[in-house]
C-alpha cells in the first residue's frame, strides 16, 4: 500500500505539520517533543541535507522504539560533523568504530542485546554512500545475508564529501568530482551501472528495502517506522543533497531533492522480500534539465560548450526508472 | 562518571558550539499583506477570517469579518469580489471562493442568531447619519461600537438604500437584508424612517458630527425626442417600484438603454415580470461595457438580448428609432447615419445616477464639483464635523465600496470627536505570488455554487445563486493559501538542519534560535506562504 497521504487539508501531508490534522496523524518532526537526535551546534555546512535526513530518520526510529535505540555510525560527513572530539551532537546512544565496519558493529550490538535479554532495544546503523556502497559494502552484504536484526540507513549524497568531493560508486554519470575527468569528450563521472544499492539489497531477499528523500518527510517517516516494526535486516536509502559537493545554494537542498524525485532520476519505492510493493508517484513531472541545471557539478553539460547528448542519456535513465517502477499515474502518463 | 578509555577531555555537547556566528543572513518572521485583503474595498481581513473558518470556528471567523464589515450575508451575494480577482490561488488553479464562504458565514450568523457585542462604555457624543444605505449603516455600526450615540435619518420608508431599492430580490433576498440591518439597530442605533433631511446645517445642530450618505437616487436623463404616447421610465424608479405593491407595467417588449450593472438588473427584472423580449441597447461593444461580465452572461442565459453599437434617437408609441454606431480609433462610439426601427412597449433609461444635493444648501465652505461633494482624505467636507461618503463622493459606486466608506468615515469621525486625527497603520509589504512556495498546497479546484434552474430564473424572483453547505464551505476555506501570514504548517520547524527554530505551541507560531541558526535559508525557501524573509546581517 505504501504511505497514504491525507487527501485534503489545505496542505494535505506535503508540509511538515498541519494544524488541521488530529495529533495521531501528525509527523514526528512536527512535534514539540521530537527527540532532536542530532542537536544544534553540529558542524555540518549550511543547508546540509544529511544532517536533516539523519534527524528525520533517527527521530522517527526513536519515536517507534520509544527511545530504546542504539545508533552505530560509519565514518563519513555525518560522523565527522556531529562528533568532533570531545563534543557530541547525538542525543541517542551512539557508537563509531571505523569506516567500513558499521554493519558488523551493529550486528554485534544486536547480538549482545539479545544475549542480555533486552529485546526492546533496537539497533540502527547508518553511513554515507561511501561507507555503504564502497568501503562498508562487504560487511553490509554479510549483515543482509545473515538477516541480522539491524536497520541500516544510507544517506546518499553521491560522493565523499568531507574529504573533498571524491567520486564514490554512488556518484551519478557525468557529475563532476575531484577525481573524475574535468575535460574531454565526456567530462565528469563515467556512464555506467554504478552500484544501485537498493536493488542489490533487494537481491538479498531481506524483509524490507526502501528509498526516500529529504523532500518527502511524511513518506520518509512512514518508511522508518514501518522498518522499525519489522525484525531482521532492513535497508533504507535516503537521498540527501549536498550544497557543498553539488554546487547548489544552501536554501535549495529540499528543492533539489524534490526535483530529483519529480524527474524520475531518484525513484522512491519500498520493497518486501525483494519485491517492490509501492512507489511514490511523480506529482508534477519535470525534465532532467530542471534538476541538473541548478547544480554546478553538472555545469559542463550546459553553458557555452554544452553536451546535449549527455543530458539526453541522463534523461534516458530517468525515463527508464519511470517505466521500471511505474512512477507516473496512469492518467498523468 | 567513569571516564571512557583513552579520553583526556571530558565529553561535552555540541551546544557549546554556537554556529550562529557563521551566519551572513538571518531569517525573520513577518506578516505580509495578502492580495485579497489589499483588494477589498471594505478592508476586510479576509485571510484572517478564512484562517478561523479553516478550523471550523465559523463564529470566530464571522466576528473577525464583521470587525470591518457588518454585512457578510449581503456581501456574500452582491459584492463583485475584487479579492477573488487578485487571489494568488488564481495563478495555481482557480481563486478561493471568498465570496461564497463570506455568504456561508453571513447565513450561518443569521441562522444561529449571532449578535454583535454591545459596547461597554459610552462616549456621550452624538452623531447624525443621513441615509440608511450601506455607507450610512456601516458608519452607524462602527460608531456605535466605538461607544458613540448614533441616529440615522432616512428619507425612505425602509432601511437599506440601494441594497433594497436598487438590487433586485433575485440577487439579494430581503429577509437577509432585514436581518443584517436589524443586527446593527440592536446595537442601540436609532433609525428614523420617512424623515428627509431638508437642511443639514439645521439638522446637525443637536449633534457633535454628521455623516452624509444619501446615495445617488436621481436618474440621469438623456434627451430623446419622444411622442406623446411613448412609455419612458427611468431605472431607479422602476427598481424602486419593485419594492412597492404596484409592480411597474412594462409590457411584452421592453427596451433598456444603458450598459451598466443597473441596465442588466432592469432587463433581468423585466424578464421576470413577464416580458417576452427584454432588450438592452448599448452604444458600444461587450468589451467596453461597464457591467460585470458574469452578470452579462447570466442575463444572456435568461434570454435577455443585447443590441450592441446602437443609440436611441427617437421614441414613439410602440416603436423606437435606433442609430447604428461604430467605434473610432480611440474606442469611442460615433454615429454612422444608418437608422432602423425596433418595436418596444416601453423604454427604461439606465444611464447612471446623480446625487440629490438640495439638503446642502446654506452649508458654508462646502465644495461641490460636477454634482459630487468634495471631501478631504479624512472624508470630511469643508464644513467642520460634516463628513460624506458612499455614492455621494467620488468613487466606484457599489455596496462594498460604500460599506468601506462608512468604516473609514466612522474612524475619522471618532478621531474628530476626540479632537485627534486618525492615522491608519502603514500597510505591510504585499505577499505576491512570487513569495509563495506553492508545491506544498494540495490540488483542489474551486467549489461551484449551485444556480437556479433557468426556467425559474425567467419567471420568479427566487435567488439565482445558491449558497455552500458546511462541508463545501469548509473545503473552500481550506483552499486559502494564507499568503504572507503564518498558518503554522511546521515547515520551518521541520526543515531546519540545525534545530534552530523553536515551536511556541498552537496559535503562538515560532521563533528563531539565532545562537545556532547558520542562515542557510531553507526555512524561508520552504515556507509555503512567504512569512519568512532573509535579511543581511550587519557585519
Amino acid at each position: 500500500m505504501g504511505f497514504q497521504p491525507v487527501k485534503f487539508y489545505q496542505t494535505g501531508t506535503y508540509t511538515v505539520g498541519n494544524r488541521l490534522l488530529s495529533p495521531d496523524q501528525r509527523s514526528v518532526q512536527a512535534g514539540e517533543s521530537r527527540s532532536n537526535s542530532i542537536n544544534s551546534g553540529h558542524r555540518a555546512c549550511q543547508g546540509c541535507g544529511e544532517a536533516l535526513g539523519a534527524r528525520y530518520a533517527i527521530d522517527a526510529a526513536m519515536a517507534e522504539s520509544h527511545g530504546q535505540l542504539i545508533a552505530v555510525n560509519a565514518t563519513g560527513c555525518l560522523e565527522v560533523f556531529s562528533t568532533p572530539y570531545p563534543e557530541s551532537s547525538w542525543q541517542v546512544p551512539w557508537i563509531h568504530s571505523v569506516f567500513g565496519n558499521a554493519p558488523a558493529v551493529a550486528t554485534g550490538i544486536a547480538a549482545a542485546m539479545k544475549v542480555k535479554g533486552k529485546t526492546e532495544v533496537r539497533v540502527v546503523a547508518q553511513g554515507g554512500d561511501g561507507g555503504t556502497t564502497d568501503i562498508g559494502f562487504g560487511c553490509l552484504s554479510g549483515m543482509f545475508e545473515r538477516n541480522d536484526d539491524v536497520l541500516y540507513i544510507c544517506y546518499d549524497n553521491e560522493a565523499y564529501m568531507n574529504t573533498g568531493v571524491q567520486r564514490s560508486s554512488a556518484t551519478p554519470p557525468s557529475a563532476r568530482t575531484a577525481t573524475t575527468m574535468p575535460v574531454g569528450p565526456e567530462p565528469g563521472n563515467a556512464f555506467g551501472q554504478g552500484k544501485n544499492l537498493p536493488e542489490i539489497a533487494m537481491a538479498h531477499g531481506i524483509p524490507y528495502v526502501a528509498t526516500a528523500t529529504v523532500a518527502d518527510l511524511r513518506d520518509l517517516e512512514y518508511k522508518v517506522r514501518r522498518a522499525m516494526k519489522m525484525h531482521g535486516a532492513r535497508y533504507i536509502h535516503i537521498f540527501v543533497p549536498c550544497p557543498l559537493g553539488w554546487g547548489t545554494a544552501s536554501n535549495d537542498t529540499i528543492r533539489i531533492a524534490r526535483l530529483a524525485r519529480e524527474s524520475g532520476l531518484f525513484p522512491v519505492f519500498e520493497a518486501e522480500q525483494g519485491e517492490v510493493t509501492s512507489v511514490l508517484k511523480i506529482r508534477r513531472k519535470i525534465t532532467v534539465e530542471e534538476y541538473l541545471m541548478p547544480q554546478k557539478r553538472f555545469a559542463h553539460l550546459f553553458g557555452s560548450h554544452p553536451h546535449p547528448e549527455m543530458v539526453a542519456r541522463i534523461q534516458d535513465i530517468a525515463d527508464r526508472n519511470i517505466r521500471k517502477y511505474g512512477l507516473l499515474d496512469e492518467e498523468a502518463a | 562518571m567513569i571516564k571512557p578509555f583513552a579520553i583526556t577531555l571530558k565529553p561535552g555537547t555540541s551546544l557549546a558550539n554556537l554556529t550562529g556566528t557563521w551566519r551572513t543572513e538571518r531569517p525573520v518572521y513577518l506578516d505580509r499583506l495578502p492580495p485579497c485583503n489589499n483588494a477589498c474595498p471594505s478592508g476586510e481581513n479576509i485571510q484572517g477570517w478564512l484562517y478561523h473558518a479553516e478550523s471550523g470556528d465559523y463564529e470566530q471567523a464571522w466576528r473577525l469579518l464583521t470587525e470591518e464589515n457588518p454585512f457578510p450575508a449581503v456581501m456574500g451575494r452582491v459584492c463583485y469580489h475584487p479579492c477573488e480577482n487578485q487571489c494568488n490561488r488564481g495563478k495555481l488553479d482557480s481563486p478561493v471562493g471568498i465570496n461564497s464562504v463570506e455568504r456561508f458565514l453571513g447565513d450561518e450568523a443569521i441562522k444561529r442568531g449571532w449578535k454583535f457585542s454591545v459596547p461597554q462604555h459610552s462616549s456621550g457624543r452624538k452623531v447624525l447619519i443621513v441615509g440608511a444605505g450601506p455607507s450610512g449603516l456601516s458608519a452607524a455600526y462602527h460608531l456605535a461600537r466605538m461607544g458613540h450615540s448614533v441616529e440615522i435619518q432616512e428619507a425612505g420608508p425602509l432601511a437599506g438604500g440601494m441594497m433594497r431599492f436598487g438590487i433586485p430580490k433575485y440577487r439579494l433576498p430581503r429577509d437577509v437584508l432585514d436581518a443584517e440591518v436589524q443586527r446593527i439597530l440592536d446595537l442601540g442605533v436609532r433609525l428614523k424612517l420617512n424623515s428627509k433631511v431638508a437642511n443639514i446645517a439645521q439638522s446637525m445642530q443637536d449633534f457633535d458630527a454628521a455623516f452624509l450618505a444619501v446615495g445617488a437616487h436621481i436618474a440621469k436623463r438623456a434627451y430623446i425626442p419622444a411622442g406623446d404616447a411613448a412609455h419612458i421610465i427611468d431605472a431607479v424608479s422602476m427598481l424602486r417600484s419593485m419594492e412597492g405593491k404596484e409592480k411597474p407595467m412594462l409590457g411584452r417588449r421592453v427596451v433598456v438603454y444603458g450598459g451598466g450593472n443597473t441596465a442588466i438588473d432592469v432587463a433581468r427584472t423585466a424578464r421576470r415580470l413577464g416580458a417576452t423580449d427584454s432588450i438592452i441597447v448599448y452604444r458600444r461593444t461587450r468589451e467596453k461595457m461597464p457591467a460585470h461580465d458574469f452578470e452579462v452572461e447570466e442575463a444572456l442565459q435568461e434570454g435577455v438580448m443585447i443590441k450592441w453599437l446602437s443609440t436611441i434617437r427617437q421614441a414613439d408609441e410602440g416603436q423606437l428609432t435606433v442609430e447604428k454606431m461604430r467605434l473610432d480609433d480611440k474606442g469611442m462610439p460615433e454615429p454612422t447615419g444608418e437608422f432602423e426601427t425596433m418595436e418596444a412597449d416601453s423604454l427604461v433609461l439606465a444611464l447612471g445616477q446623480d446625487v440629490d444635493l438640495s439638503l446642502l444648501e446654506g452649508v458654508s465652505n462646502l465644495e461641490v464639483k460636477n454634482g459630487i461633494v468634495q471631501v478631504s482624505d479624512n472624508m470630511m467636507t469643508g464644513y467642520p464635523g460634516l463628513f460624506a461618503g458612499g455614492d455621494m463622493v467620488i468613487s466606484e459606486r457599489n455596496v462594498t465600496v460604500a460599506a468601506g466608506h462608512g468604516k473609514k468615515a466612522a474612524r475619522h469621525i471618532d478621531a474628530f470627536l476626540r479632537g485627534a486625527s486618525y492615522e491608519p497603520q502603514s500597510k505591510h509589504e504585499l505577499a505576491d505570488y512570487g513569495k509563495l512556495n506553492t508545491w506544498y498546497y494540495s490540488d483542489a479546484d474551486k467549489t461551484v455554487r449551485p444556480m437556479l434552474d433557468i426556467i425559474r430564473r425567467q419567471t420568479s424572483f427566487d435567488e439565482v445563486q445558491g449558497g455552500l453547505n458546511e462541508t463545501n464551505a469548509l473545503f473552500e476555506a481550506r483552499r486559502c493559501l494564507s499568503c504572507g501570514n503564518c498558518f503554522e504548517c511546521d515547515n520551518c520547524y521541520g526543515v531546519c538542519p540545525d534545530n534552530a527554530v523553536i515551536k511556541l505551541g498552537p496559535g503562538k507560531r515560532f521563533k528563531f534560535n539565532y545562537d545556532y541558526c547558520k542562515g542557510c535559508g531553507l526555512c524561508a525557501t520552504e515556507c509555503p506562504c512567504g512569512a519568512i524573509k532573509m535579511v543581511p546581517e550587519e557585519i
